[in-house]
């Protein structure tokens, strides 16, 4: 039987990890802009703090992901759901693309314009949310983009902690050695990566200024 | 001295010493008044502290030692943010904002200034026709401008809520030859009508006998003489006379500059 075979003769579990898998991505990501955004922007204000927490974002991305998941386990509330551990993990994980990319895309715009406005009177928020973020904005959807790309890969490895999406597929291949089995799991969630890449490749640019 | 006379500077340098905290000094000991109405040329090769000392001014930058007054009141007492809407400032390449329309970057001022959206409307055009520009090029963004209307954007922004001062920083630098000469006559036409207190540097000596009613010299960071200009052009100093010589000899190889 071929993969596609597979997948169309299971194509209702296929879609539901699909969506499992897309509702973890869309999770992580969602919380990892809501943190990583307004520290990428901190870290322009406090120019103290850009080591420490680049720095930090930095270690977290080397850490191994199922090791992650492992450090995780015992911390109260969130170790208690699969689903939640997953979640966290990577929103940790996508935290390094997306507070990166803010504090360069905001550091990246012309210094001239900045001192024009500032010359002119505006205030720093005002410099920040009618200059300074909307300039940046094309280079922080590229790493909302990052971000989502890795989540869609890491979130594979959710299925060793029961955590569902298409990582089923493949942990269940790998134990039964079963080739097909991994691909039903692999193609989607390559699928599901490449579709993430293009739309917000497509966002990017339309959000370009310049 | 006499305190009348002192309220009635719009700008004034008070031994004023600019040392960036890692740094060499790059203004030292500048004592300059600017008079009201008045166009002051700072003139200088550069990384002579002419921009500085501009800088100083808005205080985009505090002087190391020394003050600076503004409207009789030193820059570090002034808010900044207050002090800054009082006083347009244009820049070479005009700096304006590239995600914004040409009515949006003339009308930032009033707009955080909270004007009226009617109110900064008929502002921009009547912005617009003061600095020669076409109404219809209000929706434009700046990178389908030309040079010369960008900088003419500038120009208007700058002058937006009518501040009392201006400063420019070497505006029609990088524009083409013809094009600055025009901003140039342009410039001293709306200055005849709006009589602001103008600060407007220059490494172009043409440029500061053109427009300026006096010129302050600066070399190294320090000031080396401020004239009108009908006095400078016979100033005995040795670093006017170099610059005489620089600027000498036009196209037809004549010397001179008369």
């Amino acid at each position: 039987m071929s993969v596609f075979q597979f997948i169309l003769q299971n194509h209702e579990e296929v879609l539901e990890l699909t969506l499992e898998h897309l509702g973890m991505v869309a999770a992580s990501t969602s919380l990892a802009v809501l943190i990583g955004i307004p520290l990428g922007i901190l870290i322009t204000r406090r120019p103290g703090w850009e080591k420490p927490v680049l720095g930090g974002a930095n270690i977290m991305q080397t850490i191994p992901s199922l090791a992650l998941f492992g450090f995780l386990l015992p911390v109260p509330w969130i170790g208690a759901r699969s689903w939640r551990l997953a979640v966290l993990a990577l929103t940790l994980y996508a935290l390094l693309p997306l507070i990166r990319n803010t504090h360069a895309g905001i550091k990246g715009v012309d210094p001239a314009v900045v001192e024009a406005g500032r010359g002119m009177g505006m205030t720093d928020r005002q410099l920040l949310w009618q200059v300074e973020f909307p300039l940046a904005l094309g280079v922080i959807i590229a790493g909302v983009r990052v971000a989502t790309v890795i989540s869609v890969g890491v979130a594979t490895i959710a299925a060793a902690l029961g955590a569902g999406g298409l990582g089923e597929y493949i942990f269940r291949g790998l134990s039964m050695v079963n080739n097909q089995l991994i691909l039903a799991g692999a193609i989607p969630a390559a699928l599901l990566a490449l579709a993430a890449d293009v739309s917000l490749g497509w966002v990017e640019r339309r959000l370009r200024v310049g | 001295m006499n305190s009348f006379l002192q309220d009635g500077l719009a700008i004034e340098f008070r031994d004023v010493v600019y040392r960036p905290v890692h740094g060499q000094e790059i203004v030292s000991g500048l004592n300059l008044a600017v008079e009201r109405g008045e166009t002051l040329v700072l003139l200088g090769r550069s990384g002579s502290g002419k921009t500085t000392t501009l800088k100083l001014i808005n205080a985009l930058i505090s002087p190391s030692a020394g003050s600076v007054r503004v409207e009789g009141q030193a820059t570090t007492v002034w808010d900044p943010i207050r002090l800054r809407r009082g006083i347009g400032y244009v820049i070479q390449d005009a700096g304006l904002f590239p995600h914004f329309t040409v009515e949006r970057n003339i009308g930032l001022v009033p707009s955080i200034e909270q004007w009226p959206a009617e109110r900064i409307r008929a502002r921009v055009l009547e912005l617009l026709q003061l600095v020669g520009l076409d109404a219809g090029l209000r929706s434009r963004y700046p990178r389908e401008l030309s040079g010369g209307q960008r900088q003419r954007v500038g120009v208007a922004r700058a002058l937006a809520a009518d501040p009392p001062i201006l400063l420019m920083d070497e505006p029609f630098g990088a524009l083409d030859p013809l094009t600055r000469a025009e901003l140039q006559r342009e410039f001293l036409a709306l200055q005849q009508r709006l009589k602001k207190t103008v600060v407007f540097v220059t490494h172009d000596l043409r440029e500061a006998l053109l427009l300026g009613t006096r010129i302050a010299l600066m070399e190294a960071g320090q000031l080396v003489t401020v004239l009108p200009k009908e006095e400078f052009t016979r100033s005995s100093d040795p670093l006017v006379a170099r610059y005489m010589d620089a600027f000498s000899g036009g196209i037809d190889g004549k010397r001179g500059l008369e």
